[in-house]
């Protein structure tokens, strides 16, 4: 058995894809941030509640209503994306004219009556759920054995991620939706609905948490602080990488998701901290983060 | 855009203007304060002196939070970093070393010090919610820390029991009410120096950066030391504040560290009236006692918590202290 740097093979590369994995989620969820304050201008704090709705959506459409996985992932972004829209007519809508910081404490608040909500209804020990019939098993990589529905979430995240960055860059509502960032009034003078448009793209950033928490589901045990525990480390990605650019979000989510898994090889005491730490020295170098405009 | 943007407007602390009825105003409500505080331990149902200090503790906290945001327009999401190592340190060299009270707060409220200097520093380059974002991100590396690091903090357990030694080695304070009048000591003197920081000329020129920082600076004042200085005093009455609570209620434990507790002293200041000098002694107040006497109820309490956080943003922006002083038409 030979060794890479020291250590073994399946270790390294098991930890890597574990890196990759959580790297997917940050990506997700940070692209979903980004798309959010691009036009709110809100950091949305109830995105860590969101992306646990999304999880236990995809329970309840299982258990309560037979629906499998392929369902929950069509259905629970949806369902969670309705809500959102929800929360800007009701709350947000009303604070565009204030100051930023109570955007943020108003969604924080949200999050932690959704939070309280689930813990009271389902207990905070958390709930199983299945791995769909189809991705079950894996693949013997020869170096590595891959779970398939492992390799499926990076694939599936992939995927969204980078549609989201097509719709936004390349088409027509992606360029409404950049003008309205620039200059929202000049933009309605155009005869452009800009309100709908805040609208949709809340409910849209509050679908792809809710896509990454049914992504999720399998993987973690589903429990009403899945959200709370991700949301910070994903806030951390979103200084690095600078909320200027979409492919920052994509690009720094996977890398650190990376990064973190390979320091669980080398130095496990560090693996928690290490992602704030690069943040530090981020700043330290580069106020507005790698890819962000200077402020 | 988003951070020139953030300083616009001012958070909704009040611009009324100080006068010299206001510091009699003012005055009078101190001495007010200090009478209520040397007689409530005497008063049946609240009279708790266990209680009591909990709150005092946590208004402190709250106070020390309101210097930064009411007055220097920075949010910090993370002063739990400052509160929680504080305590640990204040809670370890008393069981530990079996230093005298005063002395192991003065080593918690130094500790929180020198955190605030080192976070402050690398958050005061960035403004509006990528302040908040980070400080809240440099101080979930303080739970981490904390987590991980049994020895010093007994992680799960934190450390408990903590020993109340006599102050300055000769005054018995091993009783809570003993302890009550060394804690409402602590308060008086960190809120009367926040008063007197407020009413400074450095504090005038705080409040020009909160409420217009381009223009702070084209006066020529030096915006980021300004704002370090206002981190890193904020940190240290926060980390008194925390040092206090350990001896007080001899512990110190993860949940003083947590993000969760950020948030509370943040709603603590919401309620209380955030800009305002006495708001953050009634938030805390307001939400102790309902910590305290909602506790049966579990998990609602955070669904309270949150709903409170939404009227409050929504409908009741200037707080308790806030709508009290706009109806007397003088600063609080």
């Amino acid at each position: 058995m030979f060794e890479l740097l020291g250590v073994p093979p399946q270790a390294l590369f098991g930890q890597l894809l574990l890196g990759l994995i959580n790297g997917s989620f940050y990506a997700i969820l940070s692209l979903g941030l980004a798309v959010i304050f691009g036009l709110l201008n809100i950091i949305n704090f109830t995105h860590g509640a969101q992306y646990m709705m999304g999880a236990f959506v995809a329970w309840m459409l299982l258990n309560w209503l037979g629906l499998g996985y392929w369902w929950a992932l069509v259905l629970a972004p949806i369902i969670a994306g309705v809500t959102g829209v929800v929360i800007e007519r009701l709350f947000l809508a009303r604070l565009y004219h204030l100051d930023h910081l109570y955007g943020l404490l108003l969604t924080f608040g949200l999050g932690l009556i959704i939070e309280g909500l689930f813990r009271n209804q389902f207990g905070s020990s958390g709930l199983p759920y299945q791995i769909p019939a189809e991705l079950r098993g894996g693949q013997n990589l020869g170096f590595m054995f891959m779970p398939n529905y492992r390799g499926w979430v990076v694939v599936a995240s992939v995927v969204v991620c980078l549609a989201t960055w097509f719709i936004i860059e390349k088409t027509k509502l992606g360029s409404y939706l950049r003008a309205a960032t620039e200059n929202p009034a000049l933009t309605e003078a155009f005869g452009i609905n800009v309100p709908l448009l805040i609208t949709l793209t809340y409910g849209f950033g509050v679908g792809l948490a809710a896509f990454a928490g049914v992504l999720a589901a399998p993987i973690y045990s589903v429990n009403p602080t899945m959200g709370a525990n991700i949301i910070i480390v994903v806030f951390a990605v979103v200084v690095i990488g600078g909320m200027g650019s979409i492919l920052g979000a994509i690009v720094t989510g996977f890398g650190l998701g990376i990064i973190e898994g390979l320091t669980k090889v080398f130095y496990p005491e560090a693996s928690a901290t290490v992602i704030f730490i690069i943040m530090a020295i981020v700043l330290l170098v580069k106020p507005a983060g790698l890819f962000g405009r200077t402020a | 855009m988003a951070d020139t943007a953030a300083y616009g407007t001012a958070p909704a602390g009040l611009a009324l203007p100080e006068t010299k009825g206001a510091s009699a105003l003012h005055r009078a409500i101190f001495i007010a304060l200090a009478v209520a505080l040397a007689v409530l331990p005497f008063i049946p149902v609240i009279g708790y002196p266990f209680f009591l200090m909990k709150v005092l503790c946590f208004a402190l906290f709250a106070c020390a939070f309101n210097l930064m945001l009411g007055y220097g327009g920075l949010l910090s999401f993370g002063h739990a970093a400052y509160f929680g190592l504080a305590s640990y340190v204040s809670a370890y060299t008393a069981k530990h070393w079996g230093l005298t009270p005063e002395l192991s707060i003065l080593l918690g409220t130094a500790s929180g010090a020198a955190l605030g200097f080192v976070f402050g520093s690398l958050a005061i380059r960035r403004q509006g919610i990528y302040f908040a974002m980070i400080t809240l991100a440099l101080a979930q590396m303080v739970f981490f820390f904390s987590l991980q690091t049994p020895r010093f903090t007994g992680g799960e357990d934190g450390i408990q029991a903590v020993p109340r030694n006599n102050l300055f080695g000769l005054i018995p304070v091993g009783s809570d009410l003993a302890m009550y009048y060394l804690v409402a000591t602590v308060f008086i003197v960190g809120v009367l120096l926040i008063y007197r920081v407020i009413h400074s000329p450095f504090g005038q020129v705080l409040k020009a950066i909160r409420d217009n920082e381009p223009r702070a600076i084209s006066l020529g004042y030096r915006v980021n030391q300004y704002k370090l200085t206002v981190f890193v005093l904020s940190a240290s009455l926060a980390g008194l504040a925390g040092a206090t609570k350990a001896i007080a209620v001899q512990l110190a434990s993860l949940t003083d560290v947590a993000w969760q507790m950020s948030g509370e002293v943040v709603l603590m200041t919401l309620v209380g009236g955030m800009g305002t000098v006495f708001g953050p002694i009634v938030g805390a107040a307001v939400i102790i006692s309902m910590q305290n006497f909602l506790s049966g109820l579990g998990a609602w309490v955070t669904v309270v918590q949150g709903l409170i956080f939404v009227v409050c943003v929504l409908l009741f922006r200037e707080g308790i202290v806030g709508v009290i002083s706009k109806a007397l038409r003088r600063p609080l």
